[in-house]
């Protein structure tokens, strides 16, 4: 069994995990161990996994660099950014680790802290400690729980209370190894009470190797908080991404997120929205252009614990040749949370007669006084609509391309950030026409 | 220009063009005028080259090239325009760029660099106004939440925009008020030269008080019946359609 393999690992090596790691992160080894004894890697016998066998990616043989053995790579070498373009702050994760060299970023307001999880958990224990695996829950997620048992480090992103961050932080991570490698890295965003700021993360893999990445964010946004947090994933197809977004959030906190997924292997993304205070609200976008075999699965739980809040959710997929879509979309409005608004769209394009999209709404409404409603669609262009163009003299393919490119439109407009909004926009009319190859370079920043 | 040859065409797998015949000279300008399901629609849709309908017999001559072996991009690329009965609403794609791509498309056939800006946007400008749109119209999706009167505004605005050698105006008339349909006619009389054809397909004689055709023809049950001047029109306004139907 695959899985024995990793437990033994886990335990073998436990020192060399937690002598290159730190005690905040340490001391939740144990009990994510326990669990993932328990559960282990999610099949696709689990309902909620029925279309990604996410243990699959796992039988591969994976190297996983638990003493934190130095990749060589200059991130600037890499990826040539011309920041003025995307004006930013820059940081770089290589594969789990925070890149620890100087960067050329502006000041950061007093107070907020950007940078490497293991020092923020050493400089403000009570702070990390507070929030750090304590949001996400691995209690029935595998994933999670072996995700917590080898993450060393990561990223982590502090802003304190009435304080705004005005310019967009930017993380790279860039995945970079000479063998087949596991990674397993953290994200914790923490906005306190009114405190402002917008996050973007780009996935860039840089060798031609397989990599199984986990990735789990945990985002906590204090009342009146505003988190935005937009993440573009640009891998090969040899890329498994298994990433899980953790949010809650407490009273007229607003949390913005998008996952834009321009070229990748197998993705899972999992999120979880849970709002704790009242007149919160949460729009959640989601768009995915995959073709080959390229797989995408998004999956998003929302929980309405309280009274008069607000969620948006909007996920897009267009899927060409042989390539497979995912959407599962579960709301749940609990028994307390009246007035609640919560909507949710679902709408897939299928480009060819291999493709295959599954998608699955499913609310459970406890409440009686809300309003919610949910779409599907899945289906292929519209012909009258191409009949309209080209009677305009606009050519069959150039009009399938208009067509698709306005598909992403209103996904694309969800995003706050005026610059990313062009700069993807153009992005995905490249993809569409086939001239954006498999990542090699940051297209956000170039 | 244009000659129908004996045009029979079917759409899912009925029957609905019998034998069309029908000559189009530059300068003219032809009514297509008949009752409800007579195949008026069919015939516009027919010569745009919508792939839903398909033709069994006969042939369509453009500019003396074989029409029906055109793809309908290439058909407007050569001049054809088609103003659509019912235009349709493309939410994500702006007036702007759809016109641009279209204007550069047929500038790209004929060997020409596409537009500069500057002159788009003049062209633009001058043809709207010319239609009395509103400027934001033309930045919004195309024909996204415009009422009926706007969009069919908006086809002729696109004919302007494209001046096209034969205009095919399906409906344009329909759902128009009495000051929409002057306007629209009026833009239409001001883009007619001797060098440009038009036909008019329509039910009502009301739009012929303000665009004088040069012949008018009657449609029914796929067949042209009678073929005569304005004053068919005329005579089909007071008459109906029964006296020619049931003679």
């Amino acid at each position: 069994m695959i899985e024995q393999q990793y437990k033994d690992l886990f335990q073998q090596f436990r020192s060399e995990l937690d002598a290159n790691s730190v005690e905040g992160m340490n001391r939740h080894r144990d009990a994510a161990f326990d669990r993932f004894q328990q559960i282990g890697f999610p099949t696709s016998r689990e309902e909620d996994y029925k279309h990604s066998n996410v243990a699959r990616a796992f039988d591969a043989d994976l190297g996983l660099n638990l003493r934190n053995i130095p990749i060589p790579v200059n991130p600037y070498d890499a990826f040539k950014c011309d920041v003025p373009n995307l004006s930013t702050h820059l940081y770089f994760l290589i594969n789990d680790r925070y890149y620890d060299k100087p960067l050329a970023n502006d000041p950061l307001p007093e107070g907020v802290y950007v940078g490497s999880l293991q020092r923020f958990s050493e400089e403000h224990p009570d702070i990390f400690n507070a929030h750090y695996g304590l949001i996400a829950d691995y209690s029935d997620n595998g994933v999670v729980a072996y995700n917590t048992m080898f993450a060393q480090d990561g990223f982590v992103v502090y802003v304190p209370e009435n304080v705004t961050v005005e310019k967009p932080l930017q993380l790279i991570n860039i995945l970079r190894g000479g063998v087949d490698l596991n990674v397993n890295r953290r994200l914790l965003i923490i906005a306190g009470e009114n405190a402002h700021v917008k996050l973007l993360v780009c996935d860039h893999a840089v060798d031609d190797v397989h990599f199984v990445v986990t990735q789990v964010t945990e985002v906590a946004a204090a009342a009146h908080a505003e988190v935005d947090l937009y993440e573009l994933e640009e891998n090969s197809l040899k890329v498994t991404r298994l990433s899980n977004l953790f949010s809650e959030q407490l009273e007229h906190s607003h949390v913005v997120t998008s996952g834009i997924t321009l070229h990748n292997g197998y993705t899972r993304n999992n999120y979880c929205f849970r709002i704790l205070g009242e007149h919160a609200q949460v729009v959640a976008g989601g768009l995915a252009i995959c073709d080959r075999k390229q797989h995408i699965d998004n999956f998003v739980f929302l929980d309405h614990v309280v009274p008069n809040c607000t969620s948006n959710e909007l996920f897009k997929t267009v899927l060409d040749d042989s390539a497979t879509g995912v959407f599962c979309g579960k709301i749940l409005v609990e028994k307390d949370a009246q007035k609640t608004q919560a909507y949710q769209n679902n709408r897939n394009l299928l480009a060819s007669t291999t493709a295959q999209m599954f998608s699955k709404p499913q609310l459970e409404i406890y409440a009686d006084d809300v309003k919610c409603s949910h779409g599907l669609t899945t289906g292929q262009l519209d012909e009258d609509a191409l009949f309209y163009m080209r009677a305009r003299g606009i050519d069959k393919e150039e009009a399938k391309l208009l067509l698709m490119v306005a598909f992403t439109r209103d996904v694309v407009d969800l995003i706050r950030i005026d610059t990313l909004q062009e700069r993807l926009a153009m992005l995905i009319e490249k993809r569409f026409r086939g001239e954006l190859m498999r990542c090699g370079n940051c297209n956000v920043c170039k | 220009m244009l000659q129908i040859k004996n045009l029979h065409a079917i759409v899912e797998e009925k029957e609905i063009l019998k034998g069309i015949n029908l000559e189009v000279k530059p300068g003219e300008i032809h009514a297509v005028m008949g009752p409800n399901g007579s195949g008026k629609s069919t015939l516009a849709s027919v010569l745009a080259g919508n792939p839903k309908f398909e033709v069994t017999r006969g042939s369509i001559l453009f500019k003396g090239k074989d029409l029906l072996e055109m793809e309908p991009e290439d058909r407007a690329r050569e001049g054809l325009f088609l103003s659509f009965q019912y235009p349709v609403e493309i939410p994500g794609v702006s007036m702007v760029n759809f016109m641009r791509a279209a204007v550069n498309e047929q500038r790209k056939y004929r060997g020409e660099e596409p537009i500069p800006a500057s002159d788009f946007l003049k062209l633009m400008r001058d043809k709207r106004e010319l239609l009395g749109m509103d400027s934001n119209l033309v930045s919004r999706s195309v024909n996204e939440g415009f009422s009926g009167g706007e969009k069919k505004k908006n086809e002729i605005f696109q004919m302007a925009m494209l001046s096209p050698q034969l205009s095919i105006l399906d409906e344009t008339d329909s759902g128009l008020d009495i000051d929409a349909l002057r306007v629209v006619a009026q833009g239409v009389n001001k883009l007619q030269t001797k060098e440009n054809a038009t036909i008019l397909i329509t039910h009502y004689q009301r739009l012929l008080e303000y665009i004088k055709p040069d012949q008018v023809h009657v449609l029914y049950a796929g067949r042209i019946i009678r073929t005569g001047g304005p004053e068919l029109a005329l005579e089909l306004e007071k008459r109906g359609y029964d006296w020619l139907i049931n003679p």
